[in-house]
């Protein structure tokens, strides 16, 4: 562990700070989905706790151009709204920026494009690519501090790519690189398991050579022993997967668990009730 | 033109160390001595496409020149959509070299055959591509390519390809190369079969029909002010590639021709719009589907008649 991570872990946020952070991500997200009549609600709210210990506690990045910068790539591009409201939440883009999202224009779309907007590292939307471009990141900063995390559904993880680059990482020993699978149990049309199964998620990658944790992705206490450890495994030849348990729709009780929140939009009087909700908890 | 390109990306490795070669688990007796040397800057992606070129694009967005090396069909088709998002949407620095254009791997059946790449290739932004006739043209356009940042796309024939291209002037990307000087009609080809094109125009000036040869090697960007001269002062232009006929070279040329309003007598060689339920050797290929020396000669007979 270097000193700059020393002193980062001296600023971090207490779990309780994590969760009023995450209340106004999670308000933010369901305004922007709402005005804009955009789609992935549930898919934004089953990483939101993971993206706000990640910008606030993990990712070591003084500004979005700092060359020795951490790198996070989020794969499953769909998520969006919630990866520019991290980004907005820890600075790097502006609320005007932010404001723009899904207007007519804009750089911010509903899939993440890499450059569009301070600190999104890469482009990704068609699923089963964030991996293998975060390989080559790492790949080419193997002899310095610098981490490397990317977040993959595990919808996503039916896409054979994902595994082409999972044996990647383990054959060239990216031992910086930490995967983590957001496992909301749900895709486009219901339930992973009835899909295309991808239980015993760990287990996969523990196959593919990777060291495993599991957590509860919504628990920052976990989640942050999980992240921590990333930091602190310099002497393991293998890659980290972190499998997040986690609850599509996160956050507003008749939103969880429910597919059809992977593709409408709130109305007016839903995304009050919804606030409404966020804030009494 | 493998071993001038490996050899020269090898060569040029020694002294930047941010190039960085992938391989998709090819290139046997090819790349043995650039491991040897240079171990950090050549990997081994494996059979593994889609991926590769991810880390081909993670690499070039972390610095590095990357070139990426496989057959025709697995550089290109297997991992389209990798290139199509990582690389030319982010218009990184990657080459993707594809080896066995056209019929080179004629025997190995139709999954080798590289029949569709330009077509694909054409239709990406960002993307420029080359298909060198012969060794002597690879390396002089490859040259540049060295020094042109952004997507590329190197269609490459087999090996042991003759040199065909000597008498010209150095090629130079995104300008037609003339091999052979013609007034009636005009061969424009793309890659190694180039060389039936020579053939062609030689036999044709034996019976009085002046052809001349321009190689395109560059497809993107294309020579529109070349195509443009030609059908202006040109009785038939032919055009000959090894790829399909639907989105190539011909196709390519079509529209400068149309766009322009420039109506000259016109015939597209490429392979038809069909699989073949046989293989054999490239030339024998080459003559099935009707690109071989006697199918030029004829086609420029009958439109200067």
């Amino acid at each position: 562990m270097n000193g700059i991570r020393v002193i980062l872990y001296k600023n971090i946020m207490t779990s309780a700070e994590l969760a009023l952070e995450a209340k106004k991500i999670r308000k933010t997200i369901l305004t922007l989905i709402s005005k804009t009549n955009s789609s992935h609600v549930g898919s934004c709210f089953s990483i939101v706790d993971i993206l706000t210990i990640l910008y606030h506690n993990i990712l070591s990045i003084s500004s979005p151009v700092d060359p020795n910068r951490d790198i996070f790539i989020l794969s499953k591009g769909h998520a969006a709204v919630a990866l520019y409201t991290a980004l907005a939440s820890r600075g790097f883009i502006s609320p005007e920026i932010l404001e723009s999202y899904a207007q007519n224009g804009s750089s911010l779309a509903g899939h993440v494009v890499g450059g569009s907007a301070p600190g999104i590292e890469a482009t990704a939307g068609s699923l089963g690519h964030g991996l293998s471009l975060l390989a080559g990141f790492a790949l080419a900063n193997k002899d310095n501090n610098r981490n490397f995390y990317c977040l993959l559904g595990d919808g996503e993880c039916n896409e054979g790519s994902v595994w082409e680059a999972a044996s990647f990482c383990n054959q060239f020993k990216l031992n910086k690189v930490t995967a983590i699978i957001d496992c909301n149990k749900q895709q486009s049309l219901g339930y992973t398991a009835d899909i295309m199964d991808m239980r015993n998620m760990a287990e996969r990658w523990s196959v593919f050579g990777w060291e495993t944790i599991e957590v509860d992705g919504h628990n920052y206490d976990e989640l942050q022993k999980a992240l921590v450890h990333s930091h602190s495994r310099r002497d393991s030849s293998k890659p980290l997967a972190i499998i997040a348990r986690t609850i599509k729709g996160k956050g507003v009780s008749w939103m969880e668990d429910k597919i059809d929140w992977h593709y409408k939009s709130p109305t007016a009087e839903q995304l009050q009730t919804a606030i409404t909700e966020i804030d009494s908890i | 033109m493998r071993n001038t390109i490996i050899n020269a990306i090898h060569t040029a490795a020694k002294t930047n160390k941010d190039i960085i070669f992938l391989t998709g688990d090819l290139g046997y007796s090819v790349v043995e001595q650039f491991q040897a040397e240079l171990p950090n800057q050549i990997i081994n992606c494996g059979i593994a496409e889609q991926n590769m070129v991810g880390v081909a694009a993670g690499l070039a967005l972390a610095g590095k020149k990357v070139f990426v090396y496989s057959i025709v069909p697995f550089a290109t088709m297997r991992c389209f959509e990798q290139i199509r998002v990582d690389v030319c949407y982010q218009n990184l620095d990657v080459t993707i070299i594809g080896v066995g254009g056209g019929f080179a791997y004629g025997t190995l059946g139709t999954t080798h055959f590289g029949l569709e790449d330009l077509a694909l290739m054409r239709s990406l932004p960002n993307m420029k591509i080359i298909a060198p006739a012969d060794p002597l043209e690879a390396a002089q356009l490859f040259d540049q390519v060295l020094n042109i940042k952004g997507p590329w796309y190197i269609r490459l024939n087999r090996g042991g390809e003759k040199v065909i291209s000597e008498g010209a002037l150095s090629a130079q990307i995104g300008a037609g190369s003339i091999l052979k000087k013609g007034s009636q009609a005009i061969i424009f080809s793309i890659g190694n079969i180039t060389e039936v094109a020579l053939e062609a125009a030689t036999i044709l000036e034996k019976e009085g029909i002046s052809a001349e040869v321009i190689h395109l090697h560059t497809l993107k960007p294309l020579d529109n002010d070349i195509i443009k001269d030609r059908a202006r002062t040109r009785k038939a232009i032919v055009t000959l590639e090894e790829h399909t006929i639907n989105g190539g070279l011909g196709s390519a040329i079509s529209e400068v021709l149309a766009e322009n309003g420039l109506a000259v007598a016109f015939h597209r060689l490429g392979v038809e719009d069909q699989y073949f339920s046989f293989i054999g050797k490239q030339d024998f290929l080459r003559s099935k589907a009707g690109l071989s020396v006697e199918s030029v000669v004829e086609t420029i007979k009958k439109l200067c008649q």
